[in-house]
Order: C-alpha cells, then structure tokens, then sequence
C-alpha cells in the first residue's frame, strides 16, 4: 500500500492488481486505474464484465484474491474506517430496511458514520432535493421502486462522501427521478465530489463523464477521457433512403451497419470511404436518393465495436 | 462522542427499535407462552415432582421459566434480525459502515440483554403476586443471567451469520435451542433422572444456566455455582470469540 499513499495529493480512488474468481469463473483479471479527485468518471462494460464485484470490492463487501484498493489514499482494508467515512456507495439492487420511515433511515444511516444531529439538516435538505419531503414520514416498505431508489441515493450522500459510487442509479426509472439525480450529481460534482458512474444508458455516460473505462471479461479495455475515445476511431455514418425502391449497389454492401426505417445506415471510415464515393457510387448504379442524413459515432458504437472485437479475439 | 462510538450507538438504537416497533412479537408474546407453562406444569406437576427442601414446585418453576424464555429470545433477537437483513439485503448498509467487528457485535449483545431483560422482567412482575421468589444471591443473579443472554445472542450472531434463509434459523431453533433448553431442567431438578440422563446434563450448558439462576434466587442449586458460573462464562467465551471471529474475517459475509 506504500505505493498507493506515495502520490501527493492521493488520488480518489487508487486501484491496483485486483484479481477475484468465484470457482473456476474469473470475474477480475489485475484491475488497475486510478480516478483522480473531482472527476466524473463512468466505468461500463456489459453484463458479466465484472464492474458490480469491482465496486463491491471497493465497498468492502467482497474480498479481492489478490490487490489493493484505496479511497482517498485510505487502504479499505488496514485503513478501512477512514476509506469508507470518504466512500459513498448506491447499489444497485433496491435495498431497503422495512422497519423504519425515511427520515429515520437515513438519520441512522449517518450514525453508522459517525453524524449525529449537525447531519439533519443535510438530510431535510436532501429530502428535499430528491422530492421525498413528502415521504420523510412513510415506512419505507410503502414507498414505490422509485422512492426507495431515491432513498438509496440519499442513504449514500448521507455523510457527505468525497467519493461517490453509483452502480446503475437510473436502471429502471423514469425520466423525472433521472433528470432530478442528474442535478443533483452535478451539483455535487461542481462542489468538489468525485463521482463515478456505472450504467447501460451510454448516452449518460457520454454526456456526464469526463472520462470513461470499459471493462469486459475482468480486464480493463480501455480508459481514456470521453473526448478522445469518441475521437479515436474515425468513422462516421451515413443514412441514405433510395427513390423508387433501389437497391443499394454490391459495391456498397459492406459498409452497411444497419437498416433504420426503411433507410439504409452506413458504416465509413474516415479516409478511406470517403462520402462523395458513395453517391459517386450511387450515380453510376443510377439510383436516386430520397433522403441523406450524417451521424457522428457515439460511445454506443465504440462500446460495441470494442467489446465485439473483444470477444471475436476471444473467440479466435 | 466519537465517530465510532456514535456509530455504535445508533447500531444499538437501530437494534432496539427494531424489536421495540413489533414487541407484542417481540415480548409479550414470549411472556405469555411462559406463563402458559407455567399454569400447565404447575397445576400438573405440584407435588409430584421432588425439588429443592423448602421450595415449592411453582418456586421451583419460575426461574427455570425465565431463564429458558431468556435463552430462546436472545437467541431469537440476533438471529432474525441478522437474517432478515441478509435476505431483505439491507445488511449491505452495515457491511459498508465504517463500523468495527466489536461495535457490531457488542450493539448486537446489548440490544439482545435488553430485550430480554424486558422480558424478564415482565415475567417476574406478573408471577410476583402469585410466586414470591426470594433473591438470596442478586450478583449471582445478575452474572448468570447477563453471562447467560450474552453467550446466546453470539450463538444467535453466528446463526445468523452462517444461514442464507429462514429454514436453516428455524434448523438451530429445533435442533439445538428448543431440545436443549427443554432438556436442562426447567420442569425438574436433574436428581431425579435415571443416571444416564442426570450425567448427559451436566454436558448442557443451558443446564448450568438455569441452575445458576436458581441459585441466584433460592442460593440452593443441583450443582456448585463455582461449576454454572465456570460453564456460563466459558460459553459466553467461545461463542463471543467465535463470533467476533466471522465478523473479523468477514466469513460467509463478504464473498
């Protein structure tokens, strides 16, 4: 751990070498990448890449087989009061404890860590925040999945944590909880919090993050800042809708990537596909076109490019 | 008071009022089910069965009472509440906390002393106008019974902490808790069993607490308190060790 505590200042979180296997299955592979202080940070990858058991490593709630995590510099082992009084964590399975109101939720929730009566008003704050002022007084056994997702995120920000983690904070509900977390996140973010985000809704990801790790099969495999991962691999789309009902030249067919009402998407790549090749193309095969439309990549595409291209390397 | 011992507080707070919030469950109707023995085995038995010179069956009967409803609430306290936070899956808020192996398990221990204090001390009141029990040996009393509550809220820690469901707390209920308690000496004094089952006794823990409770009230026992005080206090040791252990290592907690 001398190693992690070395840089000054420490950084949020420090994650190094981690390895875990449940049996045979290996679910992390040497895990290594450090978050800095302040950033917004998504961590993605698909079902089974292993980003829950990275995160429940960093929350104490699994064991890594081998490595090291720290928060804030804090080992979360040897020096795991300190990393978890500095971590906040919304898991993503809809927790709640049946016996107790919200306001008495999360006033317990900040003794856990040490708040007493100077954490209140936070939390009637933060009731407010969230729209559960209204529910502060109902057990939470009568809440809907949309007011217990609220709960868990206050349970998290309780303490206030310099470092939050939010595993899949937006799967399941609606647009209004998503546009009131995301204010509030962002709010948090701009005062100093360290965020970092796992979700499938990429688009979240692409417009929150700053910087962005996809890991899949255990391994991290990539991590760069969001910007230069939507720039690294240039390609462009284009949508073409033929008159008359034509049909696209053999020349063309593999560069499509998908059909979207009735219109066919192309896949190019910058340089070497160029546009006006296209409706050169297109010419020459006397086809007319209806309707054009241009699409840059999103992190959609490059999630799937790169974890497609992991798994055919997989495969081979 | 600090970080830590606030979180212990409010751990503790958190305990009790989660037993609290449902105590007709929780105590009253332990109490009742005692003092429904009490009245069947009473009616039943008085005169029939030799005790102690001097001290009636229903004297004879009260402690033992007590003690074995004690015994199957502090069990009964830590191990469904460890249980059914594991299975509603809210123990994670615990596990995440910055709270130490001792703060859990002592928050743990003293909301189990209290619960069964209160039931105790129900019991006692109402048995009071018909049983007057003397208190011959008060710390004796108050030892075996915190000795007594203590080991059986770790044995309901560990319980709790080895299960993944309800049936696996109900199998240490039925297999271990119910047929040791029921095998102690409750309803009678273990001289009179044939030999064999007066030797398989004093191989009972729950046996040396009830005796040693007894003894706290009449100062007269089967065994030397020397002997329940040793047994009741070694009990609370390797139990509390045990437990302290698995939080410690964090066994069949953390995955």
């Amino acid at each position: 751990m001398r190693a992690l505590m070395s840089t000054s200042p420490a950084p949020a979180l420090a994650i190094r070498g981690i390895h875990k296997a449940y049996g045979k299955t290996v679910a992390l592979r040497g895990v290594d990448f450090d978050i800095a202080r302040g950033e917004f940070f998504g961590l993605l990858g698909p079902n089974g890449a292993g980003k829950s058991t990275l995160i429940s490593i960093v929350a104490g709630l699994v064991q890594a087989d081998a490595g090291q995590v720290a928060v804030l510099g804090h080992d979360t082992v040897s020096q795991f009061r300190a990393a978890r009084r500095a971590l906040g964590v919304v898991p993503q399975e809809l927790v709640f404890d049946p016996f107790f109101t919200v306001r008495d939720m999360l006033r317990i929730q900040a003794g856990y860590y040490g708040c007493g009566r100077e954490s209140w008003p936070w939390i009637d704050e933060m009731l407010e925040r969230l729209d559960l002022a209204g529910k502060r007084d109902q057990s939470m056994r009568a809440l809907s999945g949309g007011m217990k997702r609220r709960v868990l995120i206050a349970q998290a920000l309780v303490h206030r944590p310099s470092v939050v983690i939010l595993d899949e904070p937006t799967a399941g509900v609606d647009v209004e909880l998503r546009r009131t977390l995301w204010a509030f996140m962002t709010d948090l973010h701009r005062q100093g919090t360290t965020v970092v985000l796992t979700t499938h809704y990429l688009e979240e990801a692409q417009e929150l993050c700053s910087r962005i790790a996809i890991l899949d099969r255990g391994a991290v495999q990539v991590i760069e800042p969001t910007a230069q991962l939507l720039a690294r691999h240039p390609f462009r789309f284009l949508r073409i809708k033929l008159a008359d009902g034509g049909q696209l030249p053999e020349a063309l067919r593999p560069l499509v990537s998908g059909e979207v009402n009735g219109a066919i998407e192309l896949k190019l790549e910058t340089g070497r596909h160029p546009v006006g090749s296209v409706f050169e193309a297109l010419r020459s095969a006397g086809l007319a076109v209806e309707d054009v439309h241009t699409r840059e990549p999103d992190l959609e595409d490059i999630f799937v490019q790169l974890t497609a291209r992991d798994r055919a390397g997989a495969g081979a | 008071m600090t970080p830590d011992q606030i979180g212990f507080t409010t751990l503790l707070y958190k305990e009790i009022k989660r037993f609290w919030s449902v105590l007709g469950q929780t105590v009253t109707a332990p109490v009742i089910t005692a003092l429904l023995y009490l009245l069947v085995f009473a009616q039943a038995m008085q005169g029939r069965a030799m005790v102690y010179p001097g001290v009636s069956y229903t004297e004879f009967l009260v402690p033992g009472l007590v003690m074995m409803t004690v015994i199957q609430n502090a069990f009964a306290n830590t191990s469904s509440s460890l249980i059914q936070s594991k299975i509603m899956g809210n123990l994670v808020f615990l596990q995440m906390a910055p709270l130490g192996p001792l703060e859990w398990f002592a928050a743990y221990l003293v909301a189990a002393l209290v619960r069964t204090l209160l039931v105790a001390a129900a019991m006692l009141a109402v048995t009071l106008p018909f049983v007057p029990l003397p208190v011959a040996q008060p710390l004796v009393l108050l030892a075996v019974f915190l000795l007594s509550a203590g080991s059986l809220a770790a044995v309901g820690m560990i319980a709790g902490i080895v299960s993944q469901k309800f049936d696996h707390i109900a199998a240490f209920t039925n297999f271990f808790i119910t047929p040791l308690s029921f095998l102690s000496g409750v309803f009678y004094s273990v001289h009179a069993l044939p030999a064999f089952w007066y030797q398989a006794s004093h191989f009972n823990p729950f046996f040396y607490m009830i005796d040693g409770f007894r003894y706290g009230f009449f100062g007269h026992a089967d065994v030397p308190i020397a002997s329940s005080l040793l047994w009741c206090g070694g009990f609370f040791g390797v139990s509390a060790a045990v437990c302290l252990w698995m939080l410690m290592t964090g066994y069949k907690l953390k995955k």
